[in-house]
């Protein structure tokens, strides 16, 4: 090599887009750290209520009324008031636990995944898009719950030591599934909270109202800053990214195993795991996007969310989208190589049968619908892209309709056909929980940073410096 | 306040001496600076995490990674043994003639407290190697601190250190390109 050694080092990572060539930037100019701050944290101390934010927050909270009223119900009666029956034993609730779940995924892939692959247009999409993970599993947790029969009884989930000296059946895959979301949850809440500590601490630093001042002082544990406590800080963040890469994909796979374990046909595929992951960043991405769509305006932090992070979401949605695209066609394709005439019987069904409407719906709102993020032209405008993301949430839950009550109601002996719809509890339930989810939202963007200000103002300065010595 | 203003007043007794920058660069600067001049007893304090910055303290790992690695197969082999004892030696179950010790029936569970026992040692270990919570510290004495978590970069040598002497720590952070010095009070 001819170079001569005193040449200084190129920087370790490069940007795989140069800012200046780029057409979107992740930030735009003119933020100082002081701006950022300002921004971030006037929303939570100085940010009056508003008209929208009061009457939305009033009527989600009737939603969460109109659930606690569907739950005790519930457990007054029980399960019989839903529309579940044999062989439709599983119905709305458990519909609505994977889409739930599936819908946290796309939180833990930008907050963990993005991280450690040093995605700088994470930085300021994380924050909420973790919150709605963490809100998403709350509404998640509840419906097998709540279809216990008995919910009461759910410790014995739990392997504790009892005077009966029986344990939980540990090859069950509904125990894996209680394992993997409880630490899914857990690990989601203390990623979160972790990473809002040196937050608090600049909001406890900036507030007036001494009754913030002390809240905030303890939300931060005392947080100032220290060289050690970040030295520290970003190696066991940099772990809990790692450790939530592996869990993320692993919680769907084994929500797919309560399944493809089973022998229903269409059900019983090894192509599940893998196509639940998938489906889970879909749905989890088209989510994200709605609530990054509606945010900006409303909080006018289109400087700190800007085109290229909603550009870049959905290109990660149309990937995963067509990697769920794969699994109804392999779906189709060895239900027909396999021979088995349930199988194709089942596969048939599912766009000619009783529920043929819902097939031909899932290839409109989920393949059809999605294909137009191909074109710069619907990715760059807001309102087309919430067209789509609002299409594939529709269509995501479609998919877990058609595989829970399609392949149940057509299983092996036609003496066992049956039917299912659900009754007005069901719905509650469904409706009860996204007014849940909504509500928790309405609260999180008022009381808590809803974008990381330290991390912004990490990425100016490696911005800042990368303009000086370009 | 300055040096000199405090000894006016103070009769508390003195943490450290304090020098505030504008740029992450000037702090790392003056913080080898310091290091090369003889103090260890420091700290510098940013509003974000500075590479370098840990190092040029005199900070060289931190042992995180070491005792989540010894967590996260801790919990491993909890989640494996604890499996093959319930299903196979305290209560056996036949199920479908699978063998007491099914190993890829127990795989879900064993990886799942895998990430657990981690998650929760990184948690727990970066608060109690970070000695939070600590509500009180010195630091916050000082009223321009505040901006610490916003905009400004703090170096701070302690009283403790066999090198520190009031005037002369002073005077050596006032040759550092530092915005302002001054005392820290207990």
């Amino acid at each position: 090599m001819s170079t001569p050694i005193a040449t200084p080092p190129e920087p370790r990572v490069q940007p795989v887009v140069p800012a200046e060539q780029s057409e979107f930037p992740v930030i735009l100019p003119g933020y100082t750290y002081d701006a950022v701050e300002k921004q971030i944290g006037g929303i939570v101390l100085e940010r009056p209520i508003t008209f929208g934010w009061a009457v939305g927050f009033i009527g989600t909270a009737i939603l969460v009324v109109l659930l606690h009223l569907a739950v005790v119900w519930l457990l007054i009666r029980g399960v019989g008031i839903w529309g579940i029956d044999i062989p439709v034993a599983w119905g709305f609730a458990i519909i609505n636990f994977v889409w739930w779940i599936g819908i946290g995924h796309a939180g833990t892939l930008i907050s963990a995944i993005l991280y450690l692959f040093r995605q700088r247009w994470r930085t300021s999409i994380n924050r909420f898009a973790e919150a709605m993970t963490i809100f998403a599993v709350m509404c998640a947790g509840l419906f097998p719950l709540i279809h216990l029969g008995r919910p009461w009884m759910f410790y014995y989930l739990i392997p504790y030591p009892n005077t009966m000296e029986i344990w939980p059946q540990f090859r069950s895959p509904l125990i894996w599934d209680f394992f993997a979301v409880s630490t899914y949850f857990t690990t989601s809440v203390l990623f979160w909270y972790s990473g809002m500590v040196p937050d608090f601490a600049a909001l406890r630093d900036r507030a007036k109202q001494r009754f913030a001042k002390v809240i905030f002082g303890i939300l931060s544990f005392g947080w100032r800053g220290s060289a050690r406590h970040w030295r520290n800080y970003e190696d066991a963040y940099v772990l809990l990214a790692a450790l939530s890469t592996p869990l993320v994909v692993s919680v769907h796979s084994v929500v797919s195993f309560d399944f493809a374990v089973g022998i229903v046909p269409g059900w019983h595929s090894t192509i599940f795991p893998p196509y639940f992951v998938a489906g889970a960043l879909y749905a989890g991405f088209a989510m994200v996007l709605t609530i990054a769509i509606i945010l900006r305006p409303v909080f006018k932090i289109e400087g700190l969310v800007t085109m290229r992070h909603l550009d870049n979401m959905a290109k990660l949605m149309l990937a995963s989208g067509l990697v769920v695209m794969y699994g109804y066609l392999m779906e189709g394709f060895m239900a027909w190589y396999g021979g088995r005439e349930f199988e194709t019987y089942q596969q048939l069904t599912r766009l000619f049968g009783t529920y043929g409407g819902w097939g031909w719906g899932l290839l409109l709102t989920n393949v059809l619908i999605p294909q137009l993020l191909w074109f710069k032209r619907f990715r760059t405008n807001i309102w087309w892209l919430l067209l789509i993301s609002t299409s594939i949430n529709i269509g995501m839950w479609i998919e877990r309709f058609i595989i829970v009550v399609v392949s149940l109601h057509r299983d092996y002996m036609p003496s066992a056909w049956g039917y299912y719809s659900p009754t007005i509890w069901d719905i509650a339930t469904y409706a009860g929980t996204l007014g849940f989810f909504t509500f928790a939202l309405f609260l999180f963007v008022r009381l808590l940073p809803m974008i990381p200000a330290f991390e912004v103002k990490e990425m100016l300065s490696h911005l800042r410096h990368e303009e000086q010595t370009a | 306040m300055s040096v000199a203003a405090n000894a006016a007043t103070g009769t508390s007794r003195l943490y450290g001496i304090m020098a505030e920058f504008d740029e992450p660069a000037d702090l790392v600067r003056a913080a080898s600076a310091a290091y090369a001049a003889g103090y260890r007893r420091m700290d510098a304090y940013s509003p974000f995490p500075i590479e370098g910055l840990a190092d040029a303290i005199g900070m060289h790992r931190s042992w995180i990674p070491t005792i989540v690695l010894i967590c996260g197969i801790l919990g491993g082999l909890t989640g494996y043994l604890f499996q093959v004892l319930a299903m196979g030696v305290w209560y056996p179950i036949n199920v479908g003639g699978r063998p007491y010790n099914s190993i890829p029936s127990f795989v879900p569970v064993t990886f799942e407290l895998t990430i657990l026992f981690g998650v929760l040692s990184a948690v727990i270990s970066l608060i109690i190697l970070n000695r939070l919570p600590e509500p009180y510290h010195p630091v916050f004495n000082v009223e321009r601190f505040a901006r610490a978590t916003t905009d400004r970069f703090f170096l701070v040598i302690e009283a403790t250190d066999p090198r520190f002497n009031p005037a002369e720590t002073a005077q050596f952070l006032r040759t550092l390109n530092a915005r302002e010095v001054c005392d820290v009070p207990e």
